[in-house]
Parts: structure tokens; sequence; C-alpha cells
């Protein structure tokens, strides 16, 4: 199952040999197409980068602006050379988030990137795209991961915080996409006071109200004292949960926002308290209903836990392959 | 059950301690009976299923998981009960989740031949929380950091009652402990536990510390190594307690067979051994009862091996009369009265040492290298028997270790936790300093006293310097320097040095003393007693 020759796997990312351009490539290249903005997908230095206006927004915050940027707009196809065009379709996983169609001589292969089908007030939805091949995602690739509504999830975290008027919950929540759809769901839910966050994660947030995703209140926890943040939710990076910074806090209550904390052990080891189990991915349920939806020739496997996902389709007569790229391991998401 | 799964949940993710007896507590208090008494049970280790097992839990899974998706998930997550839980299809069945009384029975009912088809009823009511804790106390071994002690603890917190009264009934009642609710929460009276065979909490000693005593108030003795026991017999029944409260009767046939007097004594559980030292001797090292310990059932090539007797301590009941309230002098002289009518073989008396004053007292603790002693003790001889730890009556004094800087020789692979790690160690003295020709042969061996970073960082070591190889041996590049402690070295034929040490353990890494400046054998045998 070598797949077609324009297109080739390697440890580095997708790679196409014909038109010289790589898709998240994991180093700098001289013409890459981004799927989204984290940061194992989304490299900076790249020569020329394609990627949507959001994509490239969060890039630029990140690494500084590339030599040169093409937005490309959703649904659009762009002509890449050798006969291969592009096309961007929204993938439900953060702000900006794309699926690549890539198209050739009447064969489509789809990239999804990260995604999910889960409805997220900070980004558009999933678009199913038919395709000869998919390239799917497999952080949460097991049965065992079936992420909860996001609604039950908050309802434990506002429980916790009326039951502990003196303490302060701490949410450890990826800075890019996690935090912003926890602050955004919160208001959606009702949730009117100010959420407050670690400086890390002040300029995402930023750049998300710039791109019109309300936000509502939000404070820096810089200079507030104990009494002020009693009974207040706190976001961090997860990096900061164990850190220093957290001692300043009124005896938080720690939380994650995270997909591993369906598995008790991977809480606990990580000493939280309050497991949330929300992600940005899509959970196993997503991921195979997705493959039944589009009912592709080809599925390759790529991004987690490839064995079950490939297992899967093998049991349902579905060509299934993993492909071996390096560096998409995202323990905190 | 739905009570029980969430408490269950917290308790996992709680980890302090107060707050993990305050949540037992307040379930306690708040869930009716029998349920309560069912959940103590479980999340002590009461409760045992002999039908459902693992094994029976995976087979039920297949048939209806695939079975590669099953072992990838299993892999991944770590623990069957766990995997289980979350995979098991299909939303609760609309009949209402069974209580946790309604589970143990069924539990308890179930044969190998029913568990695949009961079990999986039971699953089907409930949530994956549900299904979580159902699993975890159908297999026992929570592993949720709830020990015996803390259950009580909570147990005690709950209704407003002694620990020391709780202790003493645990052991008689069985699950669900109706009657402890009974007198725990309603009030009703205390459960007669004077004529049955109960485990008493034993009197501990806290840590000299640099404290100065009145020597003419304290009685002393040895502090022996072996494990304290508690030895019972009542109502025709005799058991043997370990100080964490274990049911340790069954392991030691030979002491407990041999012991009809209707008493509750206190001791130290040793192993006869060929190694004599001290006044009294017979008793060899620890590591020789370690081979007795955590055995259910007794090879009688062990007990002849290994044969164990018991020191004694202490008298807390004789016959109908209670002890413990009287003094530690009082209780002294009615127990040397009752070791007279015991087996000889199988129980002697901790014998008291006579000392001046402290200097004279620090003398003997010194030169004390038996290798199944550990210290002193100090213990007022107004002292009554009180359960727990209590300043001021009882003190231990354990001996300094003895230390000695020696070069790593040769390393092993561990087994068990430390498994495909080299953490077995033999390392060696100077036979002369190196500078006038002298060698480096091995003196001990040891397999401890290093912390997790210090495993990796020896392992790694090992791997970078090893220059040659004898089997699974390793020999290591002799530059790396090692503070062992001991508690003490002997003539022994094991090692080329002609010495061996009791309980090596390695105590640093000296990573910043050269091996030139090791210790010379002859400083070790200045050390042999």
């Amino acid at each position: 199952m070598a797949g077609p020759s324009w297109i080739t796997p390697l440890a580095d990312g997708l790679y196409l040999p014909g038109c010289d351009v790589w898709i998240d490539p994991a180093h700098a290249v001289g013409r890459a197409l981004v799927t989204h903005g984290h940061a194992d997908h989304a490299r900076g230095g790249h020569g020329e980068l394609f990627a949507t206006r959001e994509t490239a927004a969060i890039m630029a915050l990140r690494y500084g602006a590339p030599a040169t940027v093409h937005e490309v707009a959703l649904r659009e196809p762009i002509a890449l050379g050798d006969g291969v065009s592009a096309t961007f379709f929204p993938a439900g996983h953060v702000l900006g988030s794309a699926q690549i169609l890539l198209e050739r001589g009447g064969e489509r292969i789809v990239v999804t990137g990260d995604y999910k089908r889960r409805h997220d007030p900070t980004c558009l939805p999933f678009e199913p795209v038919a395709c000869d091949i998919l390239i799917t995602e497999a952080t949460f690739g097991l049965p065992v991961f079936v992420h909860p509504p996001i609604e039950d999830e908050l309802a434990r975290l506002l429980d916790a915080r009326a039951r502990h008027p003196d303490r302060c919950v701490l949410v450890g929540a990826y800075a890019l996409g996690k935090a912003q759809r926890l602050i955004a769901e919160l208001r959606r839910g009702g949730y009117d006071r100010p959420v407050f966050l670690h400086g890390a994660l002040t300029r995402m947030c930023e750049l998300y109200a710039a791109f019109g995703v309300d936000l509502g209140m939000l404070e820096n926890v810089e200079g507030k004292s104990k009494a002020d943040l009693a009974s207040q939710i706190i976001l961090c990076p997860p990096s900061a949960l164990k850190d220093r910074w957290s001692r300043r806090m009124p005896d938080p209550i720690t939380a994650m926002a995270s997909g591993w904390m369906r598995v008790r052990q991977r809480a606990v080891q990580r000493n939280v308290e309050l497991p949330l189990v929300i992600s940005d991915h899509a959970d196993w349920k997503e991921l195979t209903g997705t493959i039944t939806e589009l009912a592709p020739a080809e599925i390759w496997v790529t991004h987690g836990r490839e064995d079950a996902l490939v297992h899967w389709c093998r049991t349902r007569q579905l060509r299934a392959r993993a492909l071996d790229l390096v560096g998409y391991e995202d323990e905190d998401d | 059950m739905k009570a029980f799964s969430a408490l269950l949940t917290s308790l996992i993710y709680t980890r302090s301690r107060n707050d993990k007896i305050d949540l037992l507590a307040r379930y306690l208090h708040d869930t009716p009976d029998p349920d309560r008494g069912w959940a103590l049970a479980a999340l002590t280790g009461g409760l045992d299923f002999p039908a459902v097992k693992s094994a029976a839990i995976r087979k039920m899974v297949e048939e209806r998981v695939d079975p590669v998706l099953f072992a990838l998930s299993r892999d991944y997550v770590g623990d069957t009960a766990e995997t289980a839980s979350l995979l098991w299809p299909g939303a609760p069945a609309p009949e209402p989740p069974p209580s946790l009384s309604e589970a143990v029975t069924a539990l308890g009912a179930m044969t190998r031949a029913s568990v695949g088809q009961d079990l999986a009823a039971l699953l089907d009511r409930l949530d994956e929380n549900g299904r979580f804790a159902l699993l975890k106390m159908a297999t026992g071994g929570m592993r949720i950091g709830i020990s015996a002690r803390l259950a009580k603890l909570a147990f005690a917190q709950a209704f407003g009652v002694d620990i020391g009264e709780v202790e003493e009934m645990w052991h008689v009642l069985t699950p669900p402990y109706a009657a402890l609710f009974d007198w725990a929460a309603r009030n009703e009276a205390k459960p007669d536990t004077n004529a049955l065979p109960v485990y008493r909490p034993f009197m501990l000693a806290v840590p000299l510390e640099g404290r100065m005593l009145t020597l003419a108030d304290f009685a002393v003795e040895w502090k022996w190594d072996g494990i304290r026991v508690q030895i019972v017999h009542a109502a025709g029944e005799t058991r043997l307690y370990s100080r964490g409260g274990d049911d340790i009767t069954d392991g030691f046939p030979e002491i407990t067979g041999d012991f009809h007097y209707p008493a509750v004594l206190d001791g130290e559980l040793l192993v006869r051994g060929s190694h004599q030292g001290g006044a009294e001797g017979g008793a060899a090292s620890f590591n020789a009862l370690q081979q007795r310990l955590g055995r259910k059932t007794v090879p009688a090539r062990m007990l002849e091996d290994y044969p164990a007797f018991v020191r004694l301590y202490d008298v807390l009941v004789d016959g109908d009369e209670d002890m413990r309230p009287l003094p530690w002098a009082a209780r002294r002289l009615r127990l040397e009265q009752v070791v007279e009518r015991l087996p000889a073989d199988r129980f002697d008396l901790s014998a008291l040492i006579e000392a001046e004053d402290f200097d004279g007292l620090a003398l003997l603790r010194d030169s004390a290298r038996d290798a199944a002693i550990e210290g002193l003790m100090l213990k007022r001889r107004d002292s009554p028997y009180v359960g727990g730890r209590r300043t001021g009556l009882w003190y231990k004094w354990k001996r300094d270790p003895l230390t000695a800087d020696c070069v790593l020789m040769y390393a092993q692979r561990g087994s068990g936790k430390r498994s495909s790690f080299y953490s077995d160690y033999t390392f060696g003295c100077w036979t002369a300093p190196p500078e006038e020709g002298g060698e480096i042969v091995p003196v001990g061996k040891a397999y401890s006293g290093f912390t997790d970073e210090e495993l990796r960082w020896l392992d790694s070591f090992v791997r970078k310097n090893t220059v040659g190889r004898f089997g699974p041996v390793r020999e290591v590049a002799k530059t790396l320097v090692l503070e062992v402690a001991f508690d003490s070295i002997h003539a022994s034929k094991r090692h080329k040095s002609g010495l061996a040490m009791r309980f090596p353990r390695i105590a640093r890494i000296r990573r910043d003393k050269p091996a030139s400046e090791a210790t010379q054998l002859s400083e070790m045998l200045a050390l042999v007693i």
C-alpha cells in the first residue's frame, strides 16, 4: 500500500515532491501548508507559509512573521504546481484550524490535521470532505477515550467553585484553543464573573478577541491578592500547575482540562484533584464515525495511538496503514 | 452504589490524608446500614469474592469488545478493572443501579460458571464510575491509599468514638460490622469483646532524640529487630496480630499452635539463628525472618530452616484481668510468671539491661553488634499500657549505623520494581594504601538505601563504566565511592576480604571522593566484634 507517488509521508511531515511542498513539517522548510497553530504542527522559520488568516496570525504571534505568508481562504483551491491543488476546510479543532484537501489528476487526499466533531463556540465546525485517502489524526485513538459532554464537565467545575468559597479553582488548560474554548463555554452557560489568567495565556486570548470571539471580562492574576482570587476560576498552562507560581493562590483546587483525564492514573500522576475530560480532539467515536461517514478507499493514521484505529479499520475490511511521523505527541491536550 | 462510587472517585483524586479521612467519615456518617459497613470492608480489603477474578472479567469483556482493542486499551490504561469500566458497551439499562448491599450479595453468590452472566447484568445497570467501583470492589486491591488505620480513624471521627475502642472491636466483627455501627452510631451497647481474641492497639515508643532521662525511672531493654506482634488466646482461639493489626496467625503455626494460655501478650517475633550475640542470643537477623513473612501457608521446610519464636515484652490481659492500667513494673512481674507456663522453645523473656548512667548505656548500645538488635528501649517503670505513641512513657534509642567509604566493583540487575535496573551492588575496600600496591577486595553487597533518582544515576553509571561481564554480572571501572551504612561487621568466608556486613545499604553516593581515598580493610577489621 504505497499510495500515490505524488505524496510521501516522511518522518518530519507529509511531503509533496512534485511541487516541493510540506504539510505541517517538524522543521523549517521552503514551502509549508500548516493546518493549525499548535506547536507540533506549526513550526517557525518557513520560507513560504500557506495557512488560514487566523493560523497565520497565531504563528506570527508565536514565531514572528515568516518571509512570505499566503493567507488562504476556506474552500478555495490554490494551485501548488505539478498539477496539485490544495483546499482548506474547517476542522473544528481550534481557531483557524483546517483540514487540507489535496487533489491531483482526480485523486483526492484529505489531511485532517487535528479535528473534533463537537460544537465549539471559538471556531468553525468540521466539514466532512469526500476523499479517496483520509489521513487522520489518532490522538485519542483507543476505545476507552469517549469525551463526555462539555456541559457535564463544566458543571463539575462550577460545583467545585461553589462548594469552596475560600479556595480558587486553578485549571490547567492548553494556551491555544482549550483555554479560550473553556472561557467561551463558561460564558455560554451564563458565568459572568471575570476569569483570571496566568500571564502566558493573555496574548492568545487577546488574539481570539480580535477575531471576534467574545471571552467576557478577563483579568491577569499578576498583582492580585489571595482575597481577590478566592472563589475565582483561574486558568494557567498545564506546566504552571505544579510551578511555584501556583503557591500564591488561595489553596487552589487543582483542575486540568484534557482528554487524558479520562484515565484516572493520568490525573493522579499529575496530582490533579479535579480532572475535567475536555478535549479539542476527536474521541474514539468521532474518529471511527468520521471514517464510516467519509468511506475513503484508504485510511492513513497518524498523530497518536495508530495501532487501534488501524486494527479497527481492518476488521471492517478498510485498507489502513499507520504513518510514522515524529514529534506529534501532545501530552497536555 | 452511587454514593460509594462517588466516594471512591473522590478518594482517588484527594491527596491530603486529612481530607481523605474527612471524606470517608462523612460517607460513614451519612450512609445507611448495611451499605456503609460493606463500604468499610471493601476499602480495607475485608471482602473476598472467589469467583470474580481479573481473568473472568477479561473473558467477559472480550465477549463484547474486540480483544485486540481491549488489550491495546489495557496496556495504555494499566488496570483491567478501569479499562473494562471504560469500555463496557451501551448506556445503563433502565433498571435502577444496584445498592452496595445488593451488589455485595450478588458478587458473593456468583460461581465460576455464572460470573460471566451475573457480573455483566450488574455492570449493565451502572454508569462508568459505578462499573469501576464494582469491579474494583469485586477484585480487591483498591490501591487508593486507604489503610486500615486510616479507615478506623475516619470511623472514630464520624461518630466521635475512641479510636482505641474501634481497633479492639475491628478484628472480631465481620462485615458489614452491624454491631460496630449499632454501638457507635446508635449508642447501643458496646459489643462484648473481652471474651474474644481481639487485637489491642499497640503501645509505641517515641525516638529519644537526645533527651536526658532520669535513668532510675526507666527500665531498659534491647530493641530487637524482628516484628512486633501481639498473641491473643480467648474463647478457645489463638490469634497472632502484627503491629498494623493484620492477622498473621496462619503464617506462624509453631507459635500459635502451642499457645493455649488465656492472655494477651506483646513481644517481638524472631527467627532462631546460629548468629549468637548480646547477652541472650539465639535470634537470627531480620533477613531470616523475612523468609517467613507474607505467607498464608508455611512449607514444612520453612518451619525447619527458619523456626520462629516470640521474645516477650509485656502482658496486656491475663485471664480475665486487664493489666493495661497497671504500671509497667507490675506487668513485668506478672509477665515473668506467665512466661514460666509457656513452651520455652517458642517464648522467652526480653531481658532487662542494667546501666549506672547514660554514658554506660550509650556504651552498651554501641557495642551491641548482634544482628537482631536495633538499639535500646527505655520504658517508664510506672507507665500504663496505652495504645499509640505517647511522649514521656516509652522511648526508643536506635543505634547509629557504622559507615565506610567503599568502591563499587560489580553490579547486577534487580527484580520486581527494579527489574532492568542495575540495582545490586558489590563494593570493596583497599587491602593497603593504593600507592603501596594495595588492591580492592569485596566486603559486601547492597541493594537498598538509594532513592529512585540515585538508582537511575547508578544504573547509568554502571552501563557507561562496564569493563567486564560475567554472565549477569557487570564489572565496573573502580572509580565510584559509595558511603555504605551497616549495622555490624563480622568475619565471614562469603567475601574475599574475609569480612561480611550486616544490613549494608547505600547511604550516599560520594561522587566527590576519589577511589584512592576509600576505606582500608584494616579500619574495617577494627570494627569486627
